[in-house]
């Protein structure tokens, strides 16, 4: 679906650990993000919504969130738990 | 006649007439149903098929609301082991999210089963970390159940494939159910191990090479996993459409493993608890892609009309109508995702 490049990696996620069937990953994506199912695929609406919410992108800039930085944003905004951020936080005394 | 170009199932070019590629696809569609006792496909299915087979364009591909989802095994690894890329895991990762696109990344060590892992674990959970700490996509650890590396000299168990030639039958399906005990403790052991270091999920991959004590093996280190970890994912790929019978009385929840097909071995994964059932047809490289894909959509939408969990249908070499080849032909390649996700209704590749 080109994971970082679109929301592949946001859908993935609900599948993983969700178990969502594939349209109901991407509504419940959709519906997270404020946007339309065929929009997950738009890379330039992608990119700007990742870039604003901090969701990690591509071409990340300096300002931008990358790595973990992104996960953690991923998981507040799906409402769903990461287990790397959930051992980031716990390993680091957050 | 207009002849078309299209492939054999080994990847080597072939032209054939519209004639020739129907009697194909039928061939196909029957011998899936002769086999697994499922619908065939529809006249429209059918003629869908027909026309994504002998489309002019070289890639074919889907409406972009359709674009499904991707998970792999060991593909981290495939930059440095495959293309001889002398590259880290974790760098590898982070390439194929921020400059491939990928919707998911599996690690795995190169050999790529539990039992190897298992003395290297500590080790490997480093490398899983480190790509965990540099990546924001999905990642899994995967590897194989493969029963017969428990069998002597190399493991603890009595080779039941020497076994069963001699007539030991008795003999033959203890050997297997005491692998599968050691396989079970290696899967959950290595599964421990990456939940601890925060991996995203476990992909148990090839399930079934050994046979139905093979797939008992990973159904029942499924169920352990996910009751231990409700919130990781697992996802079960097998290694075929159909289990191999290789001990016979083999049950899961008082289901037969021997002969199951993709439509009956989803619905013990879903009762196991994975999160993502990875169906497998095997290519047959003396026959038509057009064979092979008619075949593989017949076992795939019967396997979708009664799958409550995502399904991702392997596409790699050999299976999944993708010919036995190591170079792939994206004409193939292309025509294979848009049929599964067409005809099919696919969660994911």
């Amino acid at each position: 679906m080109g994971g970082m490049h679109t929301a592949g990696d946001l859908v993935l996620r609900m599948q993983l650990a969700k178990g969502m069937k594939i349209d109901e990953a991407k509504k419940y994506v959709a519906d997270k993000l404020g946007i339309t199912v065929e929009e997950l695929c738009d890379p330039i609406v992608m990119s700007e919504i990742r870039e604003e919410l901090g969701l990690g992108l591509q071409l990340p800039k300096s300002k931008d969130a990358i790595a973990m930085e992104a996960k953690i944003n991923i998981a507040k905004v799906l409402g769903i738990k990461i287990n790397s951020v959930e051992v980031f936080k716990s390993r680091a005394n957050l | 006649m207009k002849k078309y170009f299209t492939r054999m199932g080994d990847g080597s070019a072939v032209y054939m007439t519209e004639e020739e590629i129907r009697k194909d696809i039928e061939a196909g569609i029957a011998n899936a149903v002769r086999g697994a006792k499922v619908d065939p496909l529809t006249d429209d299915e059918i003629e869908h098929l027909y026309n994504i087979i002998t489309a002019p364009d070289s890639v074919v591909s889907v409406e972009n609301h359709r674009r499904v989802v991707q998970t792999s095994d060991s593909s981290s690894n495939k930059l440095g082991r495959h293309s001889g890329i002398a590259i880290d895991q974790p760098t590898q990762t982070v390439i194929y999210e921020r400059c491939l696109g990928c919707d998911s990344m599996d690690m795995g060590l190169n050999d790529y089963n539990f039992k190897a892992v298992k003395s290297c674990a500590e080790n490997e959970a480093v490398i899983v970390k480190n790509a965990l700490t540099y990546s924001a996509m999905p990642l899994l650890y995967g590897g194989m159940p493969n029963l017969g590396f428990y069998t002597k000299p190399d493991g603890p168990v009595d080779n039941w494939a020497e076994l069963l030639p001699a007539g030991k039958l008795d003999e033959a399906r203890a050997a297997q159910e005491e692998a599968v005990e050691y396989a079970v403790h290696d899967m959950v052991f290595v599964a421990d191990t990456m939940y601890k270091v925060g991996v995203d999920g476990i992909n148990l991959d090839t399930c079934g090479a050994s046979g139905d004590a093979d797939w008992l093996a990973a159904l029942k280190a499924c169920e352990i996993i996910r009751n231990k970890y409700p919130d990781m994912g697992v996802e079960m790929g097998m290694a075929g459409e159909f289990v191999l019978g290789m001990h016979g009385k083999l049950e899961y929840d008082g289901v037969r493993l021997a002969g199951l097909y993709p439509h009956q071995q989803v619905k013990l994964a879903e009762k196991a608890g994975a999160t993502i059932f990875g169906a497998v047809v095997n290519t047959n490289s003396n026959m038509s892609f057009a064979w092979n894909l008619a075949r593989t959509c017949t076992f795939i939408k019967a396997c979708m009309e009664v799958a409550e969990i995502p399904v991702h249908v392997n596409v790699g070499m050999g299976v999944g109508a993708i010919p036995m080849s190591e170079y792939m032909p994206a004409d193939v390649v292309s025509r294979t995702d848009k049929a599964l996700i067409e005809i099919c209704n696919i969660d994911g590749l």
